[in-house]
């Protein structure tokens, strides 16, 4: 449905978007991640046909962008970037607005707009003008045009920014409930969105997909992935030294507690799983166990190592559930536990 | 429904929901008042001509169509409407004719409110219906090529008081070139193919032809050729600087 073949941006030097490309089918809900800059924003103003691409192809339900933008642009809704709206309108003409430039007219018109208003709840401030609503308001009358003639394909920029926790989970249900004969790309900062409403996750920094793969595929590249966080009571002499022996432990590292509970964290080698052989030296010792944590991975930690150090962690593409599992190892103590 | 209609009529109502539209209608009749009865004279002139009204509105289009003209591109790119705009089925074109046309039509508005000097006039004498009809016909045109010229400055910034300035010093300096007094400075010391070019576009210069009642095709053109200028320079500037 989505093609972006060896897409790039530039401004000038900078190479927003660098050597992109891409394949979204129908179905899918595909979030962008990535810093600030990373070309997010700009991928997705290409797509639209806001912004042409230096170089590079892309086509949208058969249409190219470059040569055929209003038939692309027909089929597509777009949230651009903070919702931006015509401030001195009410979202009831600005619903009209739009659904007259996308030809609607008439009876079409009206269930149009009709079902849009249902879908982001805006009854109770159609007749408000923009510039008076809340920011919730606000970004649900951009949801409101960009869903309004009902398109095949969705470009969300950042669509739950500066929402409150209801308001968000309302829009991430909007987009699930939407996104079953869909295409939808959305970007976002929030890594739990991405495994909320996604499908497919990528990671862009410095105008280049870092990561591509699912949601939990991702998590899994964290080095926290199968750790397990064990806090033990009373007497545990040398604990950390037998779970080390335990076969398929990497390492077992201290953790400082306020309590003074013996506190570890145990990284697998390979991110195999150790909750067995773990919880069965435990009962053979007879430990008191106060908190045991295994860890699901932490996208955070994805995300920092993938678009911090860019030159060392590139894979492109790679969509293999394992990475190295050097991870863990490269960096001291200190700095994981000023990190966890 | 064609693109530009529905920018059109967006713009064009856009201009009665704010305080904006009716401040300008009002600021517009006052001061063409002030200029025709308190500077012009218009009751002791003792003629049945709309004259006095006329001569003052190019200093009078050159305050307010800035002023008009500033916000047509530069507030939508300050707000980052201009990339609802444009990623809506609408073409560059459509979007820059809709708004012009929906500015243009404004200023129809407001002129369209001076027909009840044209009617005042009427009733106290008997003017001459041509020169007043050709009248209006130029201060239209001339208002077109204004606000055109507003709106490729606006599509160049995003801060709209700048937009103002730039665009009424150009145009300050553009009716100056054909004020009779600068017009002849400017013969004495130019040569005479570049001060007869520099007088040819000057909007003054064809505007007072125009309100002397004489409605040459070619000063007509001259103003449609202006506005399409500007409007096709305003629609390449935007298609070419839309996300800087």
């Amino acid at each position: 449905m989505i093609e972006l073949v060896k897409l790039s941006k530039r401004f000038g030097s900078l190479h927003a978007v660098d050597g992109l490309s891409l394949s979204i089918q129908r179905g899918e809900v595909l979030g962008f991640l990535g810093p600030n800059g990373a070309g997010k924003s700009t991928t997705m103003k290409m797509i639209t046909g806001f912004l042409p691409p230096t170089e590079g192809k892309i086509t949208v339900l058969d249409y190219d962008v470059v040569q055929q933008t209003r038939e692309a642009q027909a089929c597509m809704g777009y949230l651009p970037e903070g919702a931006p709206l015509y401030p001195d309108m009410t979202p009831r003409g600005l619903l009209g607005f739009c659904a007259a430039a996308r030809g609607l007219t008439g009876q079409d018109r009206k269930t149009a707009i009709g079902r849009a208003i249902e879908r982001t709840e805006l009854g109770g401030v159609m007749n408000q003008r923009i510039e008076t609503l809340s920011k919730g308001f606000k970004r649900r009358v951009g949801l409101a045009q960009a869903i309004l003639h009902d398109p095949p394909v969705l470009v969300l920029d950042e669509p739950t920014d500066g929402l409150d926790p209801n308001q968000k989970a309302q829009v991430r249900a909007l987009i699930h409930e939407m996104s079953a004969d869909k295409v939808v790309v959305l970007s976002t900062h929030i890594l739990e969105e991405v495994e909320a409403v996604c499908t497919r996750a990528t990671i862009m920094a410095e105008g280049r997909l870092r990561f591509d793969g699912t949601p939990v595929e991702l998590r899994k590249r964290s080095r926290f992935f199968n750790s397990i966080e064990l806090h033990l009571t009373g007497s545990s002499e040398g604990a950390g030294r037998a779970i080390e022996a335990i076969n398929g432990v990497d390492s077992v590292q201290a953790i400082q507690t306020a309590d003074g509970n013996n506190a570890m964290r145990i990284f697998p080698r390979d991110k195999q799983a150790l909750l067995a052989p773990v919880t069965a030296l435990i009962s053979q010792r007879g430990w008191q166990v106060e908190h045991l944590f295994v860890d699901p991975g932490r996208l955070d930690d994805v995300f920092r190592v993938m678009t911090r150090d860019g030159s060392t962690e590139e894979r492109e593409s790679s969509s293999a559930p394992e990475g190295p599992s050097s991870l863990g190892k490269r960096e001291t103590p200190e700095q994981l536990t000023s990190k966890s | 429904m064609n693109g530009t209609l529905v920018v059109f009529r967006r713009e064009f109502a856009a201009y009665f929901s704010t305080p904006l539209a009716y401040v300008f209608l009002a600021f517009f009749l006052v001061l063409t008042g002030i200029y025709q009865w308190a500077f012009m004279g218009f009751y002791n002139a003792d003629q049945a001509s709309l004259q006095s009204l006329f001569s003052g509105l190019p200093w009078l289009f050159l305050a307010l169509i800035p002023a008009l003209g500033m916000r047509l591109w530069s507030e939508e790119r300050h707000s980052g409407t201009i990339e609802l705009l444009l990623t809506l089925p609408i073409s560059v074109a459509q979007a820059v004719l809709g708004k012009f046309l929906a500015a243009w039509a404004f200023v129809g508005v407001a002129l369209g409110l001076l027909v009840s000097e044209w009617v005042t006039v009427a009733y106290l004498g008997e003017p001459d219906h041509g020169v007043i009809a050709a009248s209006f016909m130029g201060a239209f045109l001339m208002a077109g090529a204004f606000l055109a010229f507003a709106a490729l400055v606006s599509s160049l910034t995003k801060n709209q008081v700048l937009a103002f300035v730039v665009t009424l010093v150009l145009l300050l300096v553009n009716l100056t070139v054909g004020f009779p007094g600068v017009a002849d400075w400017l013969g004495a010391v130019l040569p005479s193919t570049l001060h007869q070019a520099i007088k040819d576009s000057s909007f003054l210069v064809r505007f007072d032809a125009i309100s002397r009642g004489v409605l040459d095709l070619r000063d007509v053109l001259f103003f449609l050729s202006a506005m399409a200028l500007c409007l096709f320079a305003n629609a390449t500037v935007v298609d070419l600087r839309k996300g800087a």
